[in-house]
């Protein structure tokens, strides 16, 4: 039985330590970012758009409770003018006590699940630092050591299996052999997008709420539709980053779990060969930084 | 293979124990006082970033067309004690702002003395630490100017705001605020007496309020009764330096 699985697959060393370390720092930040975020956003359950929240303009998006004749509280989430019960969920859900009490997101989804506040910024505020100062070292780390050239980069022929890519990710099909052993081109157009644009941006648009980050370039924050704007921006790309984390970890689950997170935790990941590797010593040490 | 079931089945348990223990840790943590002042160095960080970034930096000003169509009152719209409501009715023609502590020359300014000296008029956005915010003109005097007439001592490192507005029910703590000398003499730090071109409304702090506008919100004292220069507000009510201070929030407010 281990021979048979030596001759069909090979352990390769796919993620330095580094990598390692600074993947799980991201996975706690991102959480505690997200959750105690919430929180915040509890305190001022709308989103608004332009230079402040009294321009005579909508929210796009507000979450509230409300009494009915009865006496019984229903939770209401308004997107665009249109209205949702959501009960239970959003607007209105259950505090620890079992009571229906008002407030945005549940306290399951949020940190620390009661509302407070000033604990929560807390929270947000170390987390931040933590945050980005994890990805100023990956940034820095992923040049130097041109993982970010070698590794995320599309190449032209990524490119040109661009059609065939989305096709496979449609079908579940997964690669095997040398294909597995980088990643396809869904994957690092996903990355890139992350590391590059959205991560920045949620940073960015985080800035542009505080008050003080704002007198830096008086006005740099309008470029983005002003100060309320940058804070509907700050919670949607919060949710796409949700949406990456969600797809990302489906692809976890169905390419192999164990495996998947082993590498990100020993470095080692297990390469299924159908055919009868070549020079596979060789490939196996080439891997190895 | 069953060594890796095993051990795949032991991640998946071990994966649901952790956060659900994670999420009743985190509440755990918050009200352990060692774990909020590690998470409070993130205050720090961010107000010592912010010095040493800028220290002059001017908070952005609008136009009057982002003006929002009323300025929203927050916190307390009318003082719950008998004297202030007196002052009101009365027009603020007995009020006086006393200005003591750490200063060579302590003095009080009538609301009429306080308009005659050198004003200053802004279009500034107010930013609330619960997220919403309103843009409002403020006129006022400078506080800088204020103080250059009461000249502060050497060891004076810190302005407190007493303010008028009891917070419980019973008439007791009172509102106050404080900010350290930068913020203290930068242009922008106004005691306002006129919102929107009229006289400051009593829901906005009536007859001055602080502008601090590189700060949130609750920075921007209300119903202001005395001026303190001090070394250190330690012994001032909760310790913190301020009202919202002494519940949890940052003394740096600005983020």
């Amino acid at each position: 039985m281990a021979s048979a699985l030596t001759a069909k697959s090979e352990l390769i060393y796919r993620h330095t330590i580094p990598i390692r370390i600074m993947h799980w720092t991201n996975v706690i930040c991102f959480t505690v970012l997200l959750m105690s975020g919430l929180n915040i956003f509890n305190a001022h359950p709308a989103l608004n758009l332009g230079k402040s929240s009294y321009n005579n303009l909508a929210p796009i998006l507000e979450l509230k409770a409300a009494k009915l004749q009865t006496g019984e509280l229903i939770g209401k989430t308004n997107i665009l003018g249109v209205e949702f019960n959501t009960t239970g969920v959003l607007g209105a859900s259950n505090n620890s006590n079992g009571e229906l009490i008002s407030r945005g997101f549940p306290s399951w989804a949020t940190i620390p699940g009661p509302q407070w506040l000033a604990m929560a910024r807390h929270w947000h505020f170390f987390f931040a630092w933590l945050f980005v100062i994890n990805g100023f070292c990956y940034l820095t780390y992923s040049f130097l050591t041109k993982h970010v050239q070698r590794d995320l980069l599309t190449t032209r022929s990524d490119r040109a299996s661009i059609w065939q890519s989305i096709k496979d990710h449609l079908h579940f099909r997964h690669a095997t052999g040398e294909e597995a052993k980088r990643y396809n081109v869904l994957q690092k157009i996903a990355y890139l997008s992350v590391i590059f644009i959205l991560l920045p941006l949620v940073i960015l648009m985080g800035w542009a709420m505080s008050p003080f980050m704002d007198s830096l370039i008086p006005g740099w924050v309008d470029l983005f539709g002003g100060r309320q704007t940058a804070r509907t921006i700050h919670f949607i790309v919060a949710w796409l980053l949700v949406a990456f984390v969600s797809i990302h970890v489906f692809e976890v689950i169905i390419t192999g779990l164990w495996n998947n997170i082993r590498s990100m935790i020993t470095g080692k990941y297990r390469v299924d060969t159908n055919q009868p590797i070549k020079k596979d010593n060789e490939k196996a040490a080439g891997e190895k930084p | 293979m069953t060594h890796e079931t095993g051990r795949r089945r032991f991640f998946t348990r071990a994966l649901a124990g952790i956060s659900a223990l994670s999420l009743a840790g985190c509440d755990k943590l918050s009200q352990s006082e060692s774990f909020t002042k590690l998470l409070s160095t993130g205050e720090s960080l961010s107000k010592n970033a912010h010095r040493l970034v800028s220290r002059k930096s001017m908070a952005q000003e609008f136009s009057e067309a982002d003006m929002s169509p009323s300025f929203r009152s927050n916190g307390t719209s009318m003082p719950n004690s008998v004297d202030y409501q007196v002052l009101v009715e009365t027009g603020f023609a007995d009020w006086a702002l006393e200005v003591s502590g750490l200063v060579a020359q302590p003095q009080k300014f009538t609301l009429a003395q306080l308009q005659a000296l050198p004003s200053r008029t802004q279009i500034t956005r107010h930013d609330c630490v619960e997220g919403w915010s309103a843009i409002g003109k403020w006129k006022g005097v400078r506080l800088h100017e204020v103080l250059s007439r009461v000249q502060p001592s050497e060891n004076a490192r810190y302005v407190v705001f007493h303010c008028a507005d009891p917070m419980e029910e019973d008439g007791t703590n009172h509102y106050y605020e404080s900010i350290d000398m930068e913020d203290a003499n930068h242009t922008q730090t106004l005691l306002a007496y006129e919102l929107n071109g009229e006289t400051l409304p009593v829901k906005n702090g009536a007859p001055i309020r602080l502008r601090v506008e590189r700060q949130l919100g609750y920075k921007q004292a209300k119903y202001i009764m005395r001026i303190e220069l001090v070394d250190s507000f330690e012994h001032i009510a909760g310790g913190k330096g301020g009202y919202w201070e002494d519940t949890g929030y940052e003394w740096y407010a600005g983020i």
